[in-house]
């Protein structure tokens, strides 16, 4: 009886996982369109248990619904690249047409992106770029220059008078995008207009709720004259409104940074975020599947200069690829408490 | 870690290997009751871990088609080779009763270090050999609080896995040093030209014939095995427990700081958080391959086995597009089953002697004197 026990535990450990597969790899049916794109795009955010990106993917699966193509997400657990890594060479040896995405480190991923290109794969990213030349066209999300301004002239707002200490809660210490726009903040921060604001240093949250509380605390901890805390992650911001609140420092300090409307909707109303920013993540995903279908049909090149239109964005005014191959979604959106509760209801996260 | 009386099956040092049953007079036990023994001798655990090796490459080519492909061998095996070389030098640690929670901070400070050096423009022909150095240092410090103090290694190692990963954010900051040149990140992440072997499985392979070598065939190997038996023994048979217990937390430190170069090779970027996660990957290969835990007991051929179960199972599992949340589970379930499947089966067999005893009480037995073979 007993040499079927490695048998009877393997068959259990098979049902187990089973379990799992169906519950985490989520296809969307191919629908016929005129523009003849067919074959699978993995979609891979930076962690798939994230609330930020399952935004994006339900964008990027009504693209795949309205333009054709089977639409999958996967990716690791936590923020980590040799995580992804694993994701971009299954993609490529399953003979995806196009991967699209958000780089935990724009390094570390580049070979297996490179080589996933060599393979005639179409790599699209979107919201974290991956090291230029890893990818064909890069999704911004918004110019990095005007968020990083953002950030500054948001903080500048809730300090009183512009004046008083700040301090980052970022997400992980390699992620190429908030390391872009910490930059543009400083470079926007040694204007006169900010002289008052004294920079207290960059803390990482690794876009984990956990360790972004840490943080928080550590950073509330070592500053007691902290005015506002920026957080240009929305796991972060979440995070460090609810450290605020529990802390009994509504008032005292302020949060702003990068957030989703759904989720910072009571702390705008409590006073501790009178201000943040975001995009329309929604419109995000659709349009780098978008950008991935114009690749892999041959309607782009994503050479700088490419122009190209998609029906339901911008208007139907038509997008053009700057430099480095990046292309601008468009610009953030400011949220406070006049209109807030608009936006919950019309991006409806 | 207290001593077991009863010698069990397996390659072990100081006694010739007997396959232990509670013998009845010129019986030796009944069919069953052979192969339930067998089954709890290590030599079988290795069969079992070619039979759930086997059971993962055919579901895996159940999964997908694409499983068994040259791309898809290469770069699943080179994804766990950091922690597979961590894992050849942790078995002996662990066979003397010991344990290096350290490892992978050692593979996160390493990492800094070496990024430290070459931005600050040390060429890495000579930064390569300090970091290894630095790894054979930590290693040292580990070993001499161990042996010198007494103190438990788990205590020790967790206290280092603090310090070294500490030290690592010390020396360089917030930054992430990225621009490797191509002929350094073509090692980690590069096959040899034309096949699809990662010259970091030339590498686990070489390290791997020598573990076996000096574990398995050498004296240094019978002393690893005696120290982790019973160590006062071993001491008063002229083993230097000591200086043996350090050696092998400085070659672990040695090892840990290469899998740091390679991890930075194949990743391209040198920073605080390299490694984590990592000492509970090395840890759990070192099990999944028979290696007791309370130690004294085990063999490197089950755990380069284990290895490739591991390589296997997440290869696998990610081509089903599991997330790595779910896989952890997959890994969780098992260990649990190769760690108790021996158990049970010599839970088993000792039942069944009991029963075959009770039913044979008008058989001779033993008397008093009689060699219990």
């Amino acid at each position: 009886m007993f040499h079927r026990l490695p048998r009877a535990a393997a068959g259990m450990a098979l049902v187990l996982v089973l379990a799992g597969c169906s519950s985490s790899a989520t296809p969307s049916p191919a629908a016929p369109t005129t523009t003849a794109m067919s074959g699978s795009v993995v979609m891979i955010p930076k962690q798939i248990n994230n609330p930020y990106f399952d935004v994006a993917f339900k964008g990027a699966q009504s693209a795949a619904t309205a333009l054709g193509g089977t639409l999958t997400q996967v990716g690791p657990s936590a923020a980590d690249a040799t995580q992804q890594i694993p994701f971009i060479q299954t993609a490529t040896t399953q003979g995806a047409k196009a991967i699209i995405v958000s780089a935990d480190d724009a390094n570390a991923i580049a070979p297996a992106l490179k080589a996933a290109m060599s393979a005639g794969i179409k790599v699209v990213g979107y919201d974290s770029s991956p090291a230029v030349g890893a990818y064909n066209v890069f999704v911004n999300q918004a110019d990095t220059a005007g968020i990083g301004k953002g950030l500054a002239d948001m903080a500048c707002d809730e300090a009183p008078s512009c004046t008083g200490e700040i301090a980052v809660l970022s997400a992980a210490q390699t992620a190429t995008n908030q390391n872009a726009w910490i930059a543009a903040m400083q470079t926007t921060l040694a204007g006169s207009k900010y002289a008052g604001l004294k920079f207290d240093g960059v803390y990482y949250g690794n876009d984990d709720p956990t360790i972004s509380t840490q943080q928080t605390q550590a950073m509330l901890a070592a500053h007691p004259n902290l005015k506002v805390i920026i957080a240009p992650t929305t796991v972060g911001i979440v995070a460090a409104a609810q450290v605020v609140t529990s802390q009994n420092l509504i008032g005292k300090v302020f949060v702003t940074g990068l957030g989703t409307p759904m989720g910072m909707q009571a702390f705008v109303k409590s006073g501790v975020s009178p201000e943040f920013a975001l995009w329309n993540v929604t419109d995000l995903g659709y349009l780098a599947y978008a950008v991935a279908v114009d690749l892999v049909t041959g309607q782009i090149q994503g050479n700088p200069g490419d122009t190209f239109t998609v029906p339901s964005l911008n208007g139907g005014q038509p997008y053009t690829i700057g430099a480095d191959s990046v292309v601008v979604l468009g610009p953030p959106f400011v949220f406070n408490s006049s209109n807030i509760d608009q936006y919950v209801a019309s991006f409806g996260f | 870690m207290t001593e077991d009386p009863r010698p069990a099956g397996g390659p072990d040092a100081l006694q010739p290997s007997p396959k232990v049953s509670v013998a009845a007079g010129g019986h030796s036990g009944s069919a069953m009751s052979r192969l339930l023994g067998s089954l709890a001798g290590a030599a079988r655990l290795e069969l079992f871990l070619v039979v759930i090796l086997a059971f993962l490459i055919w579901w895996g080519i159940q999964l997908s088609r694409f499983f068994l492909t040259g791309p898809n061998f290469g770069f699943s095996i080179q994804a766990v080779m950091e922690i597979s070389i961590m894992a050849l030098a942790m078995t002996p640690i662990i066979i003397t009763g010991e344990i290096d929670l350290s490892v992978e901070s050692m593979v996160g400070l390493s990492s800094c270090v070496l990024g430290w050096l070459w931005a600050s423009g040390v060429p890495l022909e000579a930064a390569i050999p300090i970091v290894l150095m630095v790894g054979v240092a930590g290693g040292l410090f580990n070993g001499v609080i161990v042996t010198r103090w007494g103190l438990p290694s788990l205590v020790v190692t967790l206290a280092t896995y603090a310090l070294f990963r500490g030290l690592g954010h010390v020396v360089l900051g917030s930054t992430v040093v990225s621009n490797f040149p191509a002929g350094f990140t073509n090692f980690g992440f590069g096959y040899v030209p034309g096949m699809f072997v990662p010259w970091t499985l030339l590498v686990f392979l070489l390290l791997a014939l020598v573990t076996v070598a000096i574990v398995h065939w050498t004296w240094i190997g019978r002393q690893v095995f005696a120290a982790g038996k019973n160590k006062d023994a071993a001491r008063y048979s002229g083993v230097r427990v000591g200086a043996l217990k350090t050696a092998l937390f400085a070659v672990s430190g040695l090892v840990a700081a290469f899998a740091g170069i390679i991890l930075t090779s194949r990743t391209s970027t040198a920073s605080p958080d390299n490694g984590l996660n990592m000492t509970l990957a090395v840890v759990t290969i070192v099990v999944l391959g028979g290696v007791d835990i309370n130690g004294g007991k085990g063999t490197v051929p089950g755990v380069i086995l284990a290895v490739f179960i591991l390589a296997t199972l997440k290869s696998a599992l990610t081509q089903a597009g599991v997330s790595t949340d779910y896989q952890n589970v997959a890994i969780g379930l098992l260990l649990i089953v190769s760690v108790i499947t021996p158990q049970l089966a010599r839970l088993a067999r000792g039942l069944l002697d009991r029963i075959r005893l009770g039913r044979s009480r008008s058989a001779p037995h033993s008397a008093p004197g009689d060699v219990i073979r």
